[in-house]
């Protein structure tokens, strides 16, 4: 905004001091709503603690999550009848460590997750941007392509993708990610066609500014609230998703730690070792929650419609 | 009104042809020659190769087989299952009920379980049932459903036993099968009761899987929905004619308040689609969903190139007729 706002005299001056204390002053007002609201607090803290699990994971993970223990074929969690503190959430049936499992699964899903967002929204905000500011028939051609992206069910999409490219977690990432992308097109599609007529950007224009530094200096900017909001629901859209693929037998490989894939191996054992079935499951169902909560939580900070 | 309806229909147009070409795209995308994939370690002489090429229009040009595809998709036909050598239309039919029932019977309870509970909700603002309505619908908007299933069958199947694990009825009724519903079916049957209560025990929790995303959504919608509408004014107008307040909050308020929550219940087609396929996975349910997974387990391209083509069909026509009633019922819509 600062640098916009030199180029332009017939704006208000603004120096750089006074745009910095703007922007804390933004910040201190957005955690003002934020932190009122309980359940984003409570997203938050779910995120922050599966984040710090994902980055510690070989630290915290008492054995390999590959490891095979031999002898110890499903047993029980600690709290159960057999069950010993050697493995506080027991073993699978090949004899694996379900505690170490489950925290690196947490590394895997977190990094999927990352991936599908960062792989989505930046291919989705730059055909959003190009439709947006464009216009005409590269609008229109971009987004009857996203009308066709929507018309498959997600699932479907990503079998899809699956079925051409192979079935392995990178290429579930791909095609989960082509599932979220028309989310960000046309949200950033919408935000540039409101913001390229405003007065600053028409002001950026007549002053010289050319479209790169019209797109990316002037209006990107001034879209990126909705895109953060939409970026957290992707994580939690990417995360179960993936995991779903992998339920299904067409993400992860069996010996990776995958909850969706833990999940697979362990419907068989549902009468023998139902704790196979739970864990990974509400794992996958605390983290989505997770930033589910967050979300809604920036999406009602950030929305000035929102605020009372 | 026409006029939209035209306009409507030009914009599916495109999408329905780009559908054809993703799916006329995907058996040819496959790395490799898809025959060979097909026929996998079994092994074939190259005579039976080259007639199977021939039978799938592969030896072509491209412009050639795309017309061929889509021409025969027009006539309906839609190629033949290698694993099952049946055509593709006449085995999508007949899963394609059994889908529908598990889709239907999901949504009419979502609707009736989550309709009252966002009205309630919406009603009694901020109060102790409204923060647990929504803190609930929350987890069921965040559930992994395929986890959710498991933990159903693990719960009334395994513990309580309860109901059976997996199919739509015990085989020891001869039901005919005259509509696919098997809800339907059984009042043929000559123990149309017991076979009844067979029926509702397959069904009950793959619904109650498959209905859970569904319900929270609708809760969720309701209630805001709802909460928009207690604040206008001619609420309170009604307030003060004197009417009581529960004939206000159904008569005037709910009849406001349905329209967005149909919308979204009517948009839900692509959610119901995508929880069957797990569903249905889960429970051995012999719908669309599980013939899809199974498919791309088997390497069976006719079924997945032809079941894709026809599922986005269906969702995009859904979705048109959902938008032709809603400007049908809003004529603010249509001039835009």
């Amino acid at each position: 905004m600062a640098v916009q706002a030199v180029n332009t005299p017939p704006l208000p001056p603004t120096t750089e001091a006074q745009a910095a204390t703007g922007f804390k002053a933004e910040l201190k007002e957005f955690w003002y709503f934020f932190s009122q609201n309980r359940g984003a607090v409570g997203g938050l803290v779910i995120v922050a603690l599966f984040v710090l699990v994902a980055i510690l994971a070989p630290l915290l993970a008492p054995y390999d999550p590959t490891l095979i223990h031999e002898g110890v074929f499903t047993q029980g969690p600690a709290w159960s009848m057999g069950g010993s503190m050697k493995h506080i959430f027991g073993t699978d049936d090949v004899g694996r460590d379900v505690f170490s499992r489950l925290i690196y699964g947490a590394r895997i899903s977190m990094g999927v997750g990352f991936m599908v967002v960062v792989f989505s929204l930046s291919i989705g905000t730059l055909l959003g941007l190009l439709a947006g500011y464009v216009g005409g028939w590269v609008d229109t051609v971009v987004m009857r392509a996203m009308d066709i992206l929507m018309a498959l069910p997600s699932i479907l999409l990503a079998i899809v993708v699956v079925t051409i490219l192979g079935q392995n977690l990178v290429n579930a990432v791909i095609a989960v990610g082509i599932v979220v992308i028309p989310g960000f097109v046309r949200l950033v599609r919408a935000q540039v066609m409101i913001e390229k007529n405003r007065q600053y950007v028409v002001a950026s224009g007549s002053f010289g500014a050319g479209p790169f530094r019209q797109v990316f200096v002037n209006i990107l900017p001034n879209c990126m609230a909705p895109v953060i909001v939409q970026g957290t629901l992707g994580f939690s859209d990417g995360i179960l998703n993936v995991a779903a693929l992998g339920f299904l037998g067409l993400g992860a490989k069996p010996p990776t730690a995958e909850w969706g894939t833990m999940l697979s191996d362990a419907r068989a054992f549902i009468e023998s070792a139902p704790w196979l079935v739970t864990l990974p499951g509400l794992c996958i169902l605390i983290v989505v929650l997770g930033f589910n909560l967050l979300g809604d939580g920036l999406r009602d900070a950030l929305d000035p419609r929102l605020k009372k | 009104m026409f006029r939209y309806l035209l306009k409507r229909l030009a914009e599916v147009i495109p999408t329905l042809i780009g559908i054809t070409l993703i799916s006329f795209a995907l058996i040819r995308l496959i790395p490799g020659d898809p025959v060979l994939l097909m026929i996998g370690e079994r092994g074939a002489s190259p005579e039976v190769l080259a007639e199977m090429r021939s039978a799938y229009g592969l030896d072509k040009p491209l412009p050639v087989q795309y017309g061929v595809f889509v021409g025969n998709a027009l006539k309906g036909d839609l190629g033949t299952s290698i694993t099952s050598s049946r055509p593709v239309s006449e085995e999508f039919s007949e899963r394609f009920t059994a889908t529908l029932e598990l889709g239907v019977v999901a949504l009419i309870l979502a609707i009736l379980i989550g309709l009252p509970l966002g009205v309630l909700a919406a009603v009694k603002r901020n109060s102790l049932f409204d923060y647990s309505l929504m803190t609930t619908s929350l987890i069921g908007y965040s559930m992994p459903i395929f986890w959710w299933g498991l933990i159903l069958i693990l719960i009334f199947s395994v513990q309580l036993g309860w109901t059976p694990v997996a199919g739509r009825m015990d085989v020891m009724y001869d039901v005919p099968h005259w509509t696919g519903f098997y809800l339907l079916d059984v009042w043929k049957s000559t123990e149309a009761w017991p076979a009844f209560k067979s029926a509702v025990s397959h069904l009950i929790l793959p619904a109650i899987a498959l209905g859970t995303i569904p319900l929270a959504t609708i809760a969720r919608m309701t209630r805001s929905s709802m909460l928009e509408v207690l604040g206008e004014d001619y609420m309170r107008t009604a307030r003060a004619k004197g009417l009581s307040r529960t004939r206000v909050i159904f008569l005037h308020g709910l009849r406001n308040a349905l329209v967005p929550v149909i919308t979204v219940i009517g948009l839900m087609a692509g959610t119901i689609v995508t929880g069957a396929v797990l569903t249905e996975t889960i429970f051995s349910w012999p719908g669309i969903g599980l013939w899809l997974v199974d498919s791309v387990r088997q390497r069976d391209y006719p079924v997945i190139q032809s079941g894709i083509l026809l599922i986005a069909t269906i969702i995009i026509v859904v979705n048109l007729l959902v938008d032709l009633a809603y400007a049908w019922a809003n004529p603010r819509l249509r001039g835009k």
